[in-house]
């Protein structure tokens, strides 16, 4: 049974490896059991090949822009990356980061699901508003939000800010942070939603009834019923989250430059930044391989965390 | 059977609360786009619309090709990766080993690379087969980027699916073919719907693959965008007419096929 | 479903034929006014030269760079003819990735373009590119402002005159700053300008032996006097203003002062981009201790990649809107004060151009004034006034406006950030190879 994924489904319906040996019943023939394989191999090729380039660049000394300059360089790419001032500090940042939109987008994306889940007048419309955010390019999105509706002089913030008497926020100056994890919140939380209200929507209706008939109450069935049922679609969310914002660039690249000083310099940009903008290809690829191995850290810990919370209470 | 009550306006308003919040920006942001450049960033509600952006917008770039391109690489590598998605998943979901879990968080660790990391490697790649500056170049990309998403998406809502019905149809003496059509794809079809429409916007939005592996004529509509965010000069009434404009072929897509995706989107519980 | 089957069908047919259009000049040119304007103007050189078909790649700056660096470094040969500035051209042709510009016609007098920027594009004394336009950096200020309080600006005012100037010109309840200057990190953002301004103090970013001296007292000063400057008289969110976010305070009127590019005069100037088009009056950048590497030098310029497909047709294109002629096409098709400032003598001295254009003085003398080799008052083995010409540059320098950035925003002092840049800057050489 699967930790992850197989709780919800198997529990009271029989497997398919049970029914596999019942009479009568088909065992999965073989070209079903091969349908999975053009999917890996296609993935096993695009990891291989690239990953392979990237990890042979890493031990290279080798700047685009200055061809006399190549050899073997050992570990000293990774260690020019692993000593630098930043690196920890931009570690931190991405776990921050990370952390904080995950708890608002799921958090949030899941209150709305269920707030949509009601009929209301004209709730289709409503819903395709609150999709919307996730059509626009993040590019553009982060542009909109720094400049017409953050910047401290003449963003719609300052201006309500200043109608109600008070002192507009630096938004980026003073919490830098806290803006992009406002704006990566904004951009994400359609998709947390979307996933989310699709899960909601295969609730039983038996299981409704049958908990309204038990004299069950709002509250009550929220957290006995649909956060269990949600739990998988919360799992994909996350994990589908997560390895997205790990490598989050745009943004930051667009307002903050990763200042002010390192505030908000995650690890994608610190790559960036101290390899690809000076066309350095053997520091950008020790960046993208000590990224790689810190994000399998990351999903390590993270796996161990969701099976746990999926297992108990079934 | 419910009778409107308190409790449903209630629900309506914060629901509408919520949405007029969340769309705000993009409100401003379509608005911005009729306003002169000069009157792009004083913070007025009511002002009289021009379409000098619009205009300016068309008259620099060619906005069609910039269109099709997307389209093409978008709508192209969203089939290809359902084509090998669906399959995999499909055993993944209903045939599962003790592999099955590991092969997926391997398959979603592929997306672990910064793509900043990986570009040169990338770059020189594709130099050398010749597929800089191509569309199929693209779609191979894009497909490879979110194929991992559309595995973990589909698996999961083909989870969600009773074996049993698949079964039954079985053992009724369906085929393999006429068990996905007309069993499996009406029961996942909201799964599928969002899976669909996620990962369209992912590649359709996907900038920096775009901006990086081509020039004159692959180049979508992340490119276009790209001309009008920060130039030297105002640019707040383009740049929103130039977003605008990018997202409008989606826009329209999704208000054509509008039924199919409702209904695949709210379709009701599954019995 | 069918009708986007179809649709779909119908677009791959589509690109597939688009594939197959006809071979012309790819060019990489950059997002602002007078590259539009040319792309606009280029319809009569493919009018002219009917089997020359122009395909434009135009991005902002920093994606520019990326693209065009990658192209030429790896000889990719996507782009026939790209911009790039003296940054580049030196490192580039250094490299032999660039067509040496040579043999020019007599009718386009290669000698009216500015010396200075023909030598920051040249290895070896041989040209690699030709400039579009040129641009340095001035002092732009509110003359109704000043006059209201009765303060006269000096043709060449001194970093002490600004102080003065602030004081009296801010007014922040009624939102008025004093002045306005870069905060963005970046090497192209905030350290453009806060390199003249190290310059003007004395200082420089390398001594002969390739020591970083970003924590020499002369940095001190001109740190110092930036963000005292910017924390008492400058608006608040400095640290994310870049070039165009400063350009929309000023045009808004929030901006009492601002150095910045001699390209932000255009648009100050466009009574429809403006609400300051007649109050903006405009004077040289300030000095402090010297004015060498006061003010710097840039020019967006034509360049042709080695590895380029179309070599001589790119020239061609190249030599036509460098040319007196291309001049006068912007000045007959939207007036001149909008045609290609810095990089031809000729243009200023048309008589129009100085009627149409009360900017074009103080940024002729400011062309003629910076000279990209001798960058700072003490010897140094570099070129360049705003930048290094070393490929490392971008990197530690973007770190150096980081850090300065942070003391900026209050994180950490002056002397913190100066030390964290000098660490950056050092560990930077090491690996490049400059120090041992």
């Amino acid at each position: 049974m699967d930790p992850v994924s197989g709780t919800m489904r198997s529990s009271t319906l029989p497997s398919a490896d049970a029914t596999a040996s019942m009479p009568g019943v088909e065992k999965p023939g073989r070209w079903r059991v091969l349908l999975q394989t053009p999917s890996v191999v296609v993935l096993l090729l695009w990891m291989t090949v690239p990953l392979a380039l990237t990890i042979y660049f890493s031990f290279l000394r080798y700047n685009l822009l200055n061809p006399e300059v190549r050899g073997f360089a050992g570990l000293q790419n990774y260690r020019f990356l692993w000593e630098d001032p930043a690196f920890f500090p931009a570690i931190r940042n991405t776990l921050v980061l990370i952390g904080s939109v995950l708890v608002i987008t799921v958090g949030l994306g899941t209150l709305l699901a269920v707030l949509y889940d009601r009929r209301f007048f004209g709730r289709n419309a409503a819903t395709l508003l609150v999709i919307a955010p996730f059509f626009v390019m993040p590019t553009v999105s982060a542009l909109v939000w720094k400049n017409m509706i953050m910047h401290p002089v003449y963003g719609l913030l300052a201006l309500a800010f200043g109608k109600l008497g008070l002192a507009p926020i630096d938004w980026f100056g003073s919490c830098p942070m806290l803006a992009l994890i406002i704006i990566l919140s904004w951009e994400w939380l359609p998709f947390a939603f979307l996933i989310l209200f699709t899960s909601l929507k295969s609730l039983d209706a038996e299981q409704k009834e049958a908990a309204q008939i038990d004299g069950a109450n709002s509250v009550q069935f929220f957290f006995h019923i649909t956060i269990p049922h949600l739990r998988r679609a919360m799992s994909v969310v996350v994990m589908i989250e997560t390895i997205f914002l790990l490598s989050i660039f745009a943004e930051i690249y667009t307002t903050t430059s990763g200042g002010p000083g390192t505030a908000t310099t995650n690890l994608a940009y610190l790559v960036y930044s101290l390899g690809l903008q000076q066309f350095d290809v053997g520091i950008a690829s020790a960046g993208g391989i000590l990224a790689v191995v810190l994000a399998n850290i990351a999903a390590f810990f993270l796996v161990r965390i969701l099976a746990g919370s999926l297992k108990g209470g079934h | 059977m419910e009778r409107p009550s308190l409790r449903t306006w209630v629900w309506g308003l914060l629901g509408w609360l919520t949405a007029a919040v969340l769309f705000f920006p993009i409100f401003w942001m379509t608005i911005t786009a009729f306003k002169t450049e000069q009157g792009a960033y004083q913070p007025n509600l009511f002002f009289i619309p021009t379409l000098d952006s619009f205009r300016e917008v068309f008259a620099r770039s060619r906005y069609a090709g910039f269109a099709l391109n997307s389209i093409c690489i978008s709508f192209g590598s969203t089939l290809l990766c359902f084509l090998l998605a669906i399959p995999a998943a499909y055993r993944m979901a209903f045939f599962p080993t003790r592999k099955t879990q590991s092969t997926l968080l391997w398959m979603l660790s592929t997306k672990m690379m910064p793509s900043v990391g990986v570009l040169l490697p990338v770059y020189l790649l594709f130099r050398s087969a010749g597929l800089l500056d191509s569309i199929w170049g693209l779609i191979a990309i894009y497909t490879l980027i979110n194929l991992p998403v559309c595995v973990w998406m589909t698996y999961t809502y083909f989870c969600e699916i009773p074996a049993a019905i698949l079964e039954a149809a079985r053992v009724d003496g369906a085929g393999f073919w006429s068990e996905i059509r007309h069993v499996l794809a009406p029961m996942a079809l909201p799964g599928l719907s969002s899976t669909a429409l996620l990962t369209i916007i992912l590649s359709w939005n996907e900038a920096f693959w775009s901006l990086n592996l081509t020039s004159a004529h692959a180049a979508p509509l992340t490119v276009f965008i790209a001309s009008y965010s920060s130039p030297e000069g105002l640019f707040w009434a383009k740049l929103s007419a130039a977003s605008l404009l990018a997202v409008a072929p989606i826009l329209v897509m999704g208000w054509l096929t509008q039924k199919q995706l409702v209904s695949g989107l709210t379709f009701g519980a599954v019995k | 479903m069918r009708p986007t089957i179809t649709l779909l069908a119908c677009s791959f047919l589509a690109s597939l034929a688009g594939a197959a259009e006809p071979a012309g000049i790819t060019i990489a040119a950059v997002n602002n006014p007078a590259m539009i304007e040319l792309k606009k103007l280029s319809t009569k050189f493919e009018a002219a030269n009917p089997n020359l078909k122009l395909n434009w790649v135009v991005v902002e700056e920093n994606v520019l760079r990326q693209r065009v660096t990658t192209d030429i470094s790896t000889g990719s040969g996507q782009f026939d003819l790209v911009f790039l500035g003296q940054y580049e051209a030196p490192i580039f042709a250094k490299s032999g990735w660039l067509r040496e510009i040579k043999d020019t016609p007599a009718s386009y007098d290669i000698g009216d373009v500015f010396q200075s920027l023909r030598d920051g594009l040249s290895y070896e004394g041989k040209l690699y590119a030709l400039p579009f336009y040129g641009e340095s950096s001035m002092l732009m200020y509110r003359k109704d402002l000043f006059a209201a309080k009765g303060l006269t600006m000096p043709d060449q005012p001194t970093y002490d005159d600004i102080k003065r100037f602030a004081a009296a010109l801010t007014d922040k309840s009624a939102g008025i700053y004093g002045i306005t200057l870069r905060g963005k990190p970046g090497w192209g953002e905030n350290m453009a300008y806060l390199s003249t301004l190290v310059n003007t103090f004395g200082g420089c970013w390398f001594d002969l032996q390739w020591k970083p001296q970003i924590d020499s007292p002369e940095w001190k000063n001109a740190i110092h006097c930036y963000v005292d400057l910017m924390r008492n008289y400058g608006p608040p969110g400095a640290t994310a203003n870049g070039f165009n976010e400063n350009l929309t305070l000023f045009a808004s009127g929030k901006a009492a002062m601002w150095i910045d590019s001699t390209y932000g005069a255009g648009p100050l100037y466009d009574q429809k981009e403006s609400q300051v088009a007649d109050k903006v009056a405009f004077a040289n950048a300030p000095v402090a201790v010297t004015s060498a590497g006061s003010h710097w030098l840039w020019s967006w310029s034509f360049a042709i990649p080695k590895a380029a497909k179309s070599p001589d047709a790119a020239e061609k294109f190249a030599l036509w809107a460098t040319s007196k002629e291309y001049v006068r096409m912007v000045a007959a098709d939207t007036g001149w004060a909008s045609v290609p400032p810095g990089s031809r003598k000729s243009t200023y001295d048309n008589p129009e151009y100085e009627q149409a254009a009360p900017f074009a003085r103080v940024t002729l003398k400011a062309m003629q004034t910076a000279d990209p080799l001798k960058p700072s008052l003490k010897p140094v083995p570099y070129q360049g006034i705003q930048f290094v010409g070393i490929p490392a540059f971008q990197s530690f320098a973007t770190v150096v406006g980081q850090n300065i950035a942070g003391a900026l925003a209050g994180q950490m002092t002056v002397e913190q950030a100066l030390q964290a840049g000098q660490a950056a800057a050092t560990r930077a050489m090491q690996q490049a190879g400059y120090l041992k």
